[in-house]
């Protein structure tokens, strides 16, 4: 693919209507709207251009597009003139060539002549433009230049060097367009005239979240990537979809060779529509970090030193090792973890081997810890495990909110859509503990309401809003009437109408006033379109399940489905959640959300892979470290997880990994668990294989490898040489042969091949003969449940277990921070820890004081589960009673202090409350000291394999 | 019976000693106990005569000036509350030559009223064309305007009644009056005169324009050097909102419209309609492209009508008197008066009001009385910093629009600024880049670099350097300014150094214009 993406100067027209112009004699048909620039570039007229570009809305300042329309005075520019039916336009002749030429002699008085030795030299607009006009001689004799500005190098991905800067503001307006930061501007006026971060602060001082728009946006090397300067300009692309969070960029990956140069978000991608984050577009480097383990390894002990050996030995011995197990404890007796950050491809032939190989159901997903009470929720109301929307829904929202989620942290590339909506006036509620910056730190944006509740009251605030919905007559009634089962209304209504649900009622639990509640839940009934997002915030409590039904409850009330500017939306926290998923790597669930024990589904998968299934549900997460420790489940195959950091009470977790005979850990680098294993099989990174992840909008995008992977195998390779071991032969020669068999056994991805994702570039599932090219907005028709109805269910709040007293007199809650992501151990291993390079514990003020907290003081946390230790961020974004941390460092220990409290329906652990007490401290916790110990222990372990070969 | 004496309270006459004269003349009647009441009026015009004091008299109002605050024991000792014989009496105002010659329009009750007086206003014909607009359909108060030939008075000549309708015609729940008070050029001053001295012609005709096109807030965008124009214009909207000329409903109409000052930042630029907008939304002042027009798409996104001063206070004596009565004024394409303002090197500065058709010449020698210094006029410059220079053999022009046009010169805001013959016009052009360079907002390319660039040429020409090369250069760079530019400021600077150039090529070291035009 070509190295570049052709740029049509200025966005395309969404009219329907049509308009015939004549450009240079050339007949062009286009939507009205369009501009003269961009229907001419659509019938292969180019303009001269630089300060236009498709991404970004006309701006008409370098006048190098200037034209001449027939009838029509001087030269307007053709980037800000839109076409108009009949319209004759002359793009070349003298005068224009003049004019054009006198612009480009200006530009070039005040800019450096090393074009040779410029990192954007084959790769620079001005270079492209200077020789499309035809410039030879530069006849000024300048005394006012900024060729001596200074360069900004303080970001560590991009450098700024103001003296090749021709003042376009396209990374200006990027900023504020594409990104909505508003982190730039230009400072002064005339010559003066210069981009400026914030307050003329450096890159890294100002608001700039390096989402690299900006850099994207240059025509110049003014803004450049240090992979750029480093190593060239890349010479071919390829397209694949980014392995960070789940709102799934497409991204192009810009190469040189086998060596990613730099990361370039793609324009036509669906989800991210050529934009992107810090981390899909900058943090690649973990990638080819030296800490990546390419070698596979073997040991007796978690005692012993790691011993590399061949693919075959790894794999025979782990399969002996599994088949012993087996033999020894049982069939049930192992088991497996796949991951959302594995591809779709990966998930769903581990759940195979697991199901079909290994002959037990045992085989968990780390869903399982966020998101698990989604696939519940909305699988019974809606009767589809999924969020209904596509992003570019958000467009038609009127009010948006937002529960438990922090979108401009968790899922930036949509948050920036999200913020655009707003900017245009959709109405904002927000229903969050902490004060996230989409309430008031994004410019342009405020929220209408925020209703800070108390952490684990969501239910109460839910069913509060509902109250107002029903016993204010806002509900829309038709919907209600013609979609949903009408029983279940009944009962929900007369239950959720009921006093103790209303706002005055649950004000002393959430602690939100109830005016608020009501004023929103009017904001949110009587909109035209209301759309509700949410995250973590929703599903880790206790009654995480309750909450997602609580909100279908909202939405179906409302009649906010079934069409473009509604829905719920359900923020997916990696990569593949969506995907792994819908998999089938949950234990009571094969592919496609069909229960282990539905007869009909059993047997197809029986005679499709041609062995014995079990029909009971295998182990949950937490139920295998239960097992662990009562020595029933012994051994273990986790691919792409570190469930050693990233799951709950992790001494628990520790022990019970401890306990294992054979832990097989499938990974790029030795994490958490791995340092619990006994058998290492090298992973590859997402730039390494092919295969395919489905965002939270249901898309599934491209997976593609652009460099070979580092320790031989794909993924999928390794678990199928691993099934074969085991006696379960599998000869998948591509994961295309994959996708084709989830298609031929899973309804809703029937219409599903490689084919077609290369010829869409995307397709959201449902995908199938009913909808072919896929399905953006689902339950248009008719809910996906047997009898086509929306079910109400009821949501009694029922109070957490974990309770603050006077020992734990306050309430922990987590979530995380742009710049790293989940357990970090890819983002740790790139130079985002320039804006995050430790967790932190958010106090408020008060609870601060009373402390005798300081700012950057270390603080021991300790629950009822243990204890950690951080240092403190005073901050009035949490409210009294409440501190926040991340947890993206395993020595941040978070959890060490969260407990094994669980959803009651889908045990996805309760991350989001947790009494503790807070104390100023002068060293770190026992805990920290011994995962220190320990952790230097097995490095050292490490160390001794690489020495050994 | 108190004696009514008018001492200007017009920035002009205040900058010549106006305030201290009133300030003594009151401490003064009082010390000898004379009755009197003063009036800070606006100005009649004649600053050559500022302070001009003016005292009621049977035989009308006498007029005495330049007056310095140490002339009033004098005046007081001859009597001139009673029209007594001094050396500075000039007479009865209105016979005064230079005033009488005028026609005073749009100017008629500047100098003659008491300015934040809402009775004076009304008793010298004020809001009586408000009131005949009330009883007017919007398209009907259009109609008049249109049929007077109103052209905007800031500069670029555009038919106001045609972009009346534009907005009229424009559906949207919210429209918007701007009046562009950012008067910013050199040598005007007829926007200032007008909001000092008779704020209530502004204020009438702004809601005259909101109720033409369904607009219902206006903002006076006013330049920050304006105080006492800022004064002047608050006292009298809070009048015109207690009398219920303002609000929402207008004299008992039910009519609505909302009316305040917003004070510009400094910035040249922002008198450029699409600047000023962005301004007075709250950002930098910042050029924007047309298409939209701001009639279809202006302030907020909203169909605005963007109309300098002197356009709307036309407009009450178009809707009292009927458009014919202001179309008959003039010549051409060119209808009705237009305030001109003299100044620079010149004898009589101060302002003429005047229907189209007065030559320069008139106005230079018999209003202007020829050059302050007594030198030959060598040149004069229409229409502020971006208009052309005008040689001598160009003073038989007439004023009017298309007459301009034909000499590649503007009218403009109606300034008119004098140079006699020890002008370097070389530097003319050049101080002309600068004027661009330091005003520039920075947006388009070809004014952002080419007038530093033009600036740092003409100091190369005026040393001598190069000409064959940098008078070509000068030429393209003006090409470059003229056709590429986004607004008016670079796309205008040419006017000024090409006349230059092409009038006085002598000046840039040429022999003849022959040699110019290489």
């Amino acid at each position: 693919m070509s190295r570049y993406e052709k740029d049509f100067g200025t966005p395309a027209s969404t009219s329907e209507q049509l308009v015939t112009l004549e450009i240079d004699g050339f007949q062009a048909t286009v939507p009205a709207g369009t501009s003269v620039m961009r229907a001419a570039a659509s019938i292969g007229i180019e303009i001269p251009k630089l300060c236009a570009t498709d991404s970004l809305e006309p701006f008409g300042s370098c006048r190098l597009c200037v034209v001449q329309i027939e009838g029509g005075r001087g030269m307007p520019a053709s980037c800000t003139t839109p076409v108009n039916d009949g319209m004759k336009v002359v793009t070349q002749n003298k005068q224009l060539a003049d004019v054009r030429r006198g612009i480009m002699e200006l530009y070039i008085s005040d800019h450096p002549l090393d074009c040779l030795t410029c990192s954007a030299n084959g790769d620079c607009e001005l270079q492209d433009m200077a020789g499309a006009v035809g410039l030879r001689e530069v006849r000024y004799n300048p005394v006012e230049t900024h060729l001596n500005a200074a360069k900004d190098e303080s970001n560590p991905y991009f450098s700024f060097d103001p003296s090749k800067c021709i003042v376009c503001s396209r990374c200006v307006r990027a900023c504020e367009e594409t990104q909505g930061t508003f982190a730039l501007t230009i400072d002064g006026r005339g010559f003066d005239s210069k981009v400026s971060p914030s307050q003329n602060q450096p890159f890294m001082d100002s608001e700039c979240v390096s989402c690299g728009a900006c850099v994207q946006a240059c025509p110049t090397a003014t803004l450049m990537e240090k992979s750029v300067i480093d190593n060239g300009v890349p010479e071919h692309a390829i397209v694949t979809t980014c392995a960070y969070c789940g709102v799934g960029c497409s991204f192009r990956a810009e190469m040189k060779g086998e060596q990613v140069i730099r990361m370039v978000p793609h324009k036509d991608g669906k989800a991210n529509h050529g934009h992107s984050c810090v981390k899909g577009r900058f943090a690649f480097g973990y990638a080819t970090h030296k800490d990546r383990i390419t070698k596979p390894m073997i040991r007796a002990s978690i005692k012993d030193a790691w011993q590399e050996v061949s693919w075959e030995e790894a794999i025979n011995h782990a399969a002996s090792e599994l088949k012993r197990i087996q033999a020894k404890y049982g069939k049930d007796s192992i088991g497996g973890i796949t991951s959302s950050r594995c591809t779709n491809e990966e998930v769903y032939i581990m759940q195979k081997l697991i199901r079909a190989g290994f002959g037990n159901n045992n085989v968990d997903t780390c869903a399982r810890v966020c998101h698990s009470p989604t696939g519940y929720g909305l699988k019974q109301t809606f009767g589809e495990s999924s969020g209904t929307q596509d992003f570019d829904s958000v467009m038609k929202a009127d009010v948006i909110m937002v529960i438990g989620a922090n979108p401009t942290d968790g899922h930036p590339v949509f948050a920036s859509q999200m913020k655009k909506r707003l900017r245009q006036g959709a109405r904002l509620i927000v229903v969050d503990p902490r004060e996230i910056d989409l309430i008031k730190k994004s410019p342009h944006v405020q929220a209408d309401y925020h209703l800070k509740l108390r952490p684990g009251t969501n239910v109460a605030l839910i069913n509060a809003l509902a109250h107002v919905i029903v016993t204010e007559k806002l509900m829309d009634e038709a919907f209600v009437n013609e979609r949903c089962d009408l029983a279940s209304f009944t009962k929900w209504e007369t239950f959720i109408a009921q006093e103790q649900h209303s706002p005055e009622a649950t004000e002393a639990i959430t602690g939100v006033p109830a005016s608020d509640v009501r004023a929103a839940a009017r904001m949110y009934a009587t909109a035209n379109n209301a759309a509700i997002y949410y995250g973590l915030g929703v599903t880790e409590h206790s009654q995480g399940s309750t909450t997602v039904i609580g909100i279908a409850n909202l939405a179906m009330a409302t009649g906010n489905l079934g069409h473009d500017g509604a829905g719920v939306n359900p923020l997916r926290g990696q990569n593949n959640v969506q995907g792994s998923c819908d998999m089938g790597s949950f234990p009571h669930e094969f592919p496609g959300y069909r229960h282990v024990s539905d007869l009909e589904t059993h047997q197809l998968f029986e005679n499709a892979w041609h062995a014995e299934l079990n029909s009971e549900p295998g182990l949950r997460i937490p139920n295998m470290f239960e097992a662990a420790l009562d020595s029933s489940f012994m051994g273990l195959y986790c691919e792409g997880e570190d469930i050693a950091q990233s799951d709950p009470d992790i001494k628990h977790v520790h022990a019970a990994l401890r306990a294992m005979e054979c832990v097989i850990v499938q990974d790029i680098f030795l994490n958490e668990t791995a340092k619990f294993a006994h058998v290492f099989l090298p992973g590859s990174s997402f730039l390494e294989k092919d295969g395919t992840f489905t965002n939270a909008e249901r898309r599934i995008s491209p997976v593609r490898r652009v460099m070979s992977p580092l320790a031989g195998y794909q993924d999928w390779e390794v678990t199928q040489m691993l099934s074969n071991a085991m006696g379960y032969p599998m000869n998948y020669s591509h994961p295309s042969e994959i996708m084709d068999e989830i298609a031929r056994l899973t309804p809703s991805f029937a219409g599903v091949s490689y084919e077609k994702i290369d010829r869409l570039g995307s397709v959201q599932w449902p995908c199938n003969d009913e909808a072919p090219e896929g399905t953006p907005v689902m339950h248009t028709e008719h809910f996906l449940r047997d009898n086509g109805k929306g079910l109400f269910m009821l949501t009694e709040y029922v109070a957490t277990h974990e309770r603050t007293t006077r020992m734990f007199p306050l309430i922990l809650t987590t979530g995380r921070i742009l710049s790293q992501y989940n357990v970090g151990a890819q983002t740790r291993r790139t130079d985002n820890v320039a804006w995050h390079a430790e967790d932190r514990l958010e106090i408020h003020p008060h609870d601060a004081e009373e402390r005798g907290v300081k700012t950057d003081d270390w603080v021991g946390i300790k629950s009822r589960a243990g204890e950690t230790v951080l240092r403190a961020l005073i901050s009035e974004r949490v409210q009294p009673g409440v501190v926040y941390t991340t947890f993206h460092f395993p020595e941040s220990g978070a959890n060490v202090i969260t407990t094994d409290n669980s959803d009651w329906a889908t045990n996805c652990p309760e991350y989001k409350v947790t009494a503790v007490q807070v104390t100023k401290v002068s060293h770190h916790s026992e805990w920290q000291q011994q995962y220190h110990d320990f952790s230097e222990e097995q490095m050292n372990l490490l160390e001794q394999a690489a020495t050994h070969s | 019976m108190s004696i009514t004496v008018y001492v200007p309270g017009d920035s002009g006459a205040i900058a010549l000693g106006a305030n201290q004269v009133a300030k003594v003349l009151l401490q003064e009647a009082e010390q000898q106990g004379l009755d009197i009441q003063l009036v800070r009026n606006g100005s009649r015009g004649m600053y050559w005569l500022e302070p001009l004091l003016e005292v009621m008299t049977d035989a009308g109002r006498i007029a005495y000036g330049p007056v310095q605050a140490g002339d009033v024991k004098s005046l007081i000792a001859a009597d001139f509350l009673h029209g007594g014989a001094h050396p500075l009496k000039l007479g009865v105002i209105e016979e005064l030559d230079y005033f009488k010659r005028q026609q005073r329009l749009t100017f008629a009750r500047v100098g003659l009223t008491d300015p934040v007086s809402l009775d004076d206003y009304l008793q010298h014909d004020g809001f009586r064309g408000l009131k005949n607009a009330l009883n007017m359909s919007g398209a009907d108060i259009v109609k008049q305007v249109t049929d007077s030939g109103l052209r905007g008075r800031g500069g670029a000549a555009f038919p106001t009644g045609i972009k009346w309708n534009t907005v009229l015609n424009t559906a949207s729940e919210q429209k918007y009056i701007i009046c562009n008070a950012d008067e910013g050029d050199s040598g005007t001053f007829s926007d200032r005169m007008i909001m000092e001295g008779d704020p209530f012609v502004l204020i009438e005709g702004m809601i005259i324009a909101g109720l033409a096109v369904g607009a219902t807030q206006g903002y006076i965008y006013l330049r920050v050097e304006y105080p006492h124009a800022e004064q002047a214009l608050n006292a009298a909207i809070a009048t015109a909102y207690q009398a219920g000329y303002l609000g929402d409903n207008i004299l008992g109409s039910g009519k609505r419209f909302e009316l305040e000052v917003r004070l510009g930042a400094g910035a040249y630029v922002c008198g450029e309609e699409t600047s000023l907008m962005e301004s007075l939304e709250g950002k930098r002042g910042l050029v924007r492209f047309k298409p939209p027009l701001p009639a279809i798409s202006g302030l907020f996104g909203k169909p605005t009508v963007v109309n300098n001063v002197i356009s709307l206070a036309s407009v009450p004596i178009i809707l009292d008197k009927g458009g014919d009565y202001y179309r008959d004024f003039g010549m051409g394409r060119s209808r009705g008066t237009l305030p001109i303002q003299l100044a620079g090197n010149i004898k009589h500065g101060g302002l003429v009001e005047s229907a189209f058709g007065l030559t320069l010449r008139e106005l230079l020698y018999d209003f202007g009385g020829g050059s302050a210094s007594g030198r030959p006029i060598r040149a004069v410059q229409v229409g502020g910093p971006l208009g052309a220079f005008l040689p001598e053999s160009q003073f038989d022009t007439p004023l009017d629009y298309e007459a301009f046009a034909q000499i590649w010169a503007v009218l403009g805001h109606g300034g008119i600024v004098a140079f006699d013959d020890t002008v370097n016009m070389a530097e003319m052009a050049r101080y002309a880049m600068e004027f661009c360079a330091i005003e520039s907002c920075g947006k388009c390319t070809p004014c952002r670099i080419g007038s530093t660039r033009g600036m740092e040429l003409m100091s190369d020409i005026i040393s001598g350097q190069n000409p064959a090369k940098n008078i070509p250069l000068l030429r393209d760079l003006c090409n470059t300014l003229l056709n590429g530019s986004l607004c008016a400021l670079g796309g205008m600077t040419p006017y000024p150094v090409l006349s230059a150039l092409n009038h006085f090529p002598e000046d840039f070291g040429l022999d003849d214009q022959a040699d110019a035009a290489a």
